[in-house]
């Protein structure tokens, strides 16, 4: 077991941990229907992880998902009710709108030279401004395809299904995984988060995967909106008010380095479902009251940095033996 | 050539630091560079006083003072007292950012020393002074917290502070059993809308803050140590300063900060609502701090300038009111004015934007 896997075997044993210990507790706790639940209940934040992963990855931050997915429900409520559009062109509208906020985002960041963290501020604050501007209240959506929609999934034995939304998701993690993992673009995402300044001496486009990255992150969040609409079938302003600290938070669990340079997609995946076990455990408890949940996970958040930290050091002093 | 080597050997090299510190401190203070200081006032100020402005040609009387029950009343006070949080905060950040850092778990703590205020009186038997210094002290402890992940075991700002802003709220959440406290207590809620000489308590405390900061950071070397630890914490350490300890002093005094700012939210509304004190309030304040004109990389700071940015950012949002705007322009405008801010302090931006008006006047002069 090599040491550049030590934090993704570590969070995969405490998910396996976890989930024994709900499985021992309750009756009913180990059942496909849980698993198929757990994927479901956080789909759209599993998706706005997958893009922070990517950011992340490359040394940046990228604090304004949360907004973006508050924004394309409002836009897609919007264009779905008063604006009579088909859900599929509302969502065919949305996405590159997002994807081109994100790119801006991105070039403020590349060629301004200004920080991704206070960059991203304030395109936290203009999402949600343009959001509340489209509507102060909730918007509700009412179209056959989102029944239809609700309707279609994969039954599984053992009360399990995976509804649309959750197939949707796999599908963008394993494309996520490869675009990471097998992909020009992945590789120059984490040369970039190495060093960015060898990384422009090596030939890596470092403003055109910039753009990109942040480009990809908006489009994303945008398309957890879509599929937060779907749980809600309605938009509103308000909605996902600091989701991009649970899709930080998750990130990190998962053993990726705030740094940039290191982590894996499955190690997001592993982090989400090991933060939505805690809620799922809390739910079936009952007597435990969610202000809990909130101090685990940053007690889980504690853990898992001071032993990348613990991690690292150890390297380096390896890495100092030899030369 | 011996007596050369002579020479440079009696010369101690703590003499030497304390000899670089003291030509860094005199550069710093330097008739010189006051008219660069005063244009690194001049654009904030400027800013605040067109808002301002534009208030008072909307409304005319915005600039109008009453003098009722032994203490003035008026828009700008409303201002100036709503401020009076964000303000305690951005204090605080201004030396955390000055060190390269930034501390998301202000608001959080706030919460929690709220949450124990209230508890405190609604048990009762706790006089104020001790209520108000425990709550100090749970602030501290709180930046303690911060201090250590960051400074020794090395876990960057952002993600250290994370975990408090996390969990915090559950702590606060879990003082309050999921309730919020309210306590009924004249002399404690004095502290938020009592007024003395005039001016409500929380401006004075504001001040005060802003007086003993002002004196501890820059009538003794703690400020210029900070600036050095923010623009290279390594070099620092080797000219003799040891930076986790400053690391440490400024998430703690940060801290302290967050506390006086949650006493005052709690005694405002005379309750504990952990769920929403002090809510998203450590944006307002790194925000300020960038208005202010400091960068967030570390390095300079200053307690008056992000006070200035956070009276800009309340003035912001009391045009906007005053506008007849409605309020979900709110956040919009906020939004742009920030990026207008960001851009300006960007040399490229500047470059452009100079290049420009360079364009103009040679086309005006060919005219």
């Amino acid at each position: 077991m090599s040491r550049t896997y030590l934090p993704l075997w570590i969070t995969f044993a405490l998910v396996l941990l976890m989930f024994g210990a709900g499985a021992s507790q309750f009756d009913g706790f180990a059942s496909l229907r849980v698993v198929t639940n757990l994927i479901s209940d956080n789909a759209f934040l599993l998706v706005t992880a997958l893009g922070m992963t990517l950011v992340i990855l490359s040394g940046g931050i990228d604090l304004s998902v949360g907004s973006v997915i508050a924004l394309s429900g409002v836009a897609a409520a919007l264009l779905i009710g008063p604006y009579q559009c088909h859900p599929l062109l509302a969502f065919a509208l949305i996405l590159p709108c997002a994807a081109l906020f994100g790119a801006g985002m991105g070039a403020l960041i590349q060629y301004y030279q200004l920080q991704p963290f206070i960059v991203t501020l304030a395109g936290m604050f203009l999402a949600r401004g343009v959001a509340t501007l489209l509507s102060e209240e909730s918007v509700a959506i009412e179209h056959p395809f989102y029944d239809a929609v609700a309707e279609f999934g994969l039954e599984l034995p053992d009360g399990g299904w995976l509804g649309a939304t959750s197939l949707l998701t796999i599908a963008l993690v394993l494309l996520m995984l490869v675009l990471t993992h097998y992909s020009r673009f992945g590789s120059y995402v984490y040369a970039l988060g190495g060093n960015s300044q060898s990384a422009q001496l090596m030939g890596v486009p470092v403003a055109r995967t910039t753009i990109l990255l942040y480009a990809s992150s908006s489009m994303l969040a945008a398309m957890a909106g879509i599929i937060f609409s779907f749980y809600t079938y309605s938009g509103y302003a308000l909605a996902a008010v600091g989701v991009e600290l649970d899709a930080i938070a998750a990130v990190v669990i998962g053993g990726t380095l705030l740094t940039g340079g290191s982590g894996f997609i499955i190690g997001t995946v592993l982090g989400v479902l090991l933060m939505g076990l805690i809620q799922t455990y809390i739910n079936f408890d009952g007597s435990l009251s969610s202000w809990w949940s909130k101090i685990v996970i940053g007690a889980l958040l504690f853990f898992f940095i001071a032993l990348q930290k613990l991690l690292s050091k150890k390297l380096q002093n390896k890495a100092g033996g030899r030369a | 050539m011996r007596n050369e080597a002579t020479v440079l050997n009696s010369i101690n090299p703590e003499q030497l630091n304390a000899e670089k510190l003291q030509t860094a401190r005199q550069a710093r203070y330097s008739p010189g560079q006051s008219a660069h200081k005063f244009s690194l006032y001049l654009y904030p100020l400027v800013a605040l006083a067109l808002l301002l402005l534009v208030n008072l040609l909307l409304d005319p009387q915005f600039f109008s003072l009453q003098w009722q029950d032994g203490r003035l009343y008026g828009p700008l006070i409303d201002i100036v007292n709503r401020s009076a949080p964000v303000a305690l905060l951005a204090i605080g950040m201004s030396l955390v950012i000055a060190t390269g850092g930034i501390d998301l778990s202000v608001g959080a703590v706030m919460a929690i020393c709220g949450a124990v205020c209230a508890n405190l009186l609604v048990l009762g038997d706790w006089s104020i002074p001790a209520v108000l210094v425990i709550a100090v002290l749970t602030g501290l402890a709180c930046g303690l917290v911060n201090g250590v992940m960051v400074s020794y075991l090395g876990i960057q700002p952002i993600v250290a502070t994370l975990v408090l802003m996390v969990a915090g709220r559950g702590v606060a959440q879990l003082l309050n059993q999921g309730q919020i406290v309210t306590f009924q207590n004249p002399d404690f809620a004095a502290l938020g809308s009592g007024s003395f000489l005039g001016l409500p308590v929380p401006v004075w405390l504001v001040l005060l803050a802003l007086l003993i900061m002002q004196l501890l950071l820059r009538r003794t070397a703690l400020g210029l140590f900070i600036e050095a630890v923010g623009c290279n914490a390594k070099a620092s350490r080797y000219l003799g300063i040891d930076d986790r300890g400053i690391k440490l002093t400024v998430y703690l005094l940060t801290g302290g900060c967050a506390a006086l700012a949650g006493i005052i939210a709690t005694a405002d509304i005379q309750g504990s609502d952990a769920n929403n004190a002090g809510l998203w309030l450590e944006l307002d304040a790194i925000l300020a701090v960038v208005i202010g004109g400091a960068a967030l990389t570390g390095g300079r700071f200053s307690l008056p300038r992000a006070v200035i940015g956070v009276l800009i950012i309340q003035a912001l949002s009391t045009t906007i009111v005053v506008s007849g705007l409605p309020s979900k322009f709110n956040l919009l405008i906020k939004a742009l004015v920030i990026l207008l801010v960001l851009m300006l302090q960007s040399e490229l931006f500047r470059h452009q934007l100079k290049s420009l008006f360079s364009v103009g006047k040679l086309r005006g002069g060919k005219a």
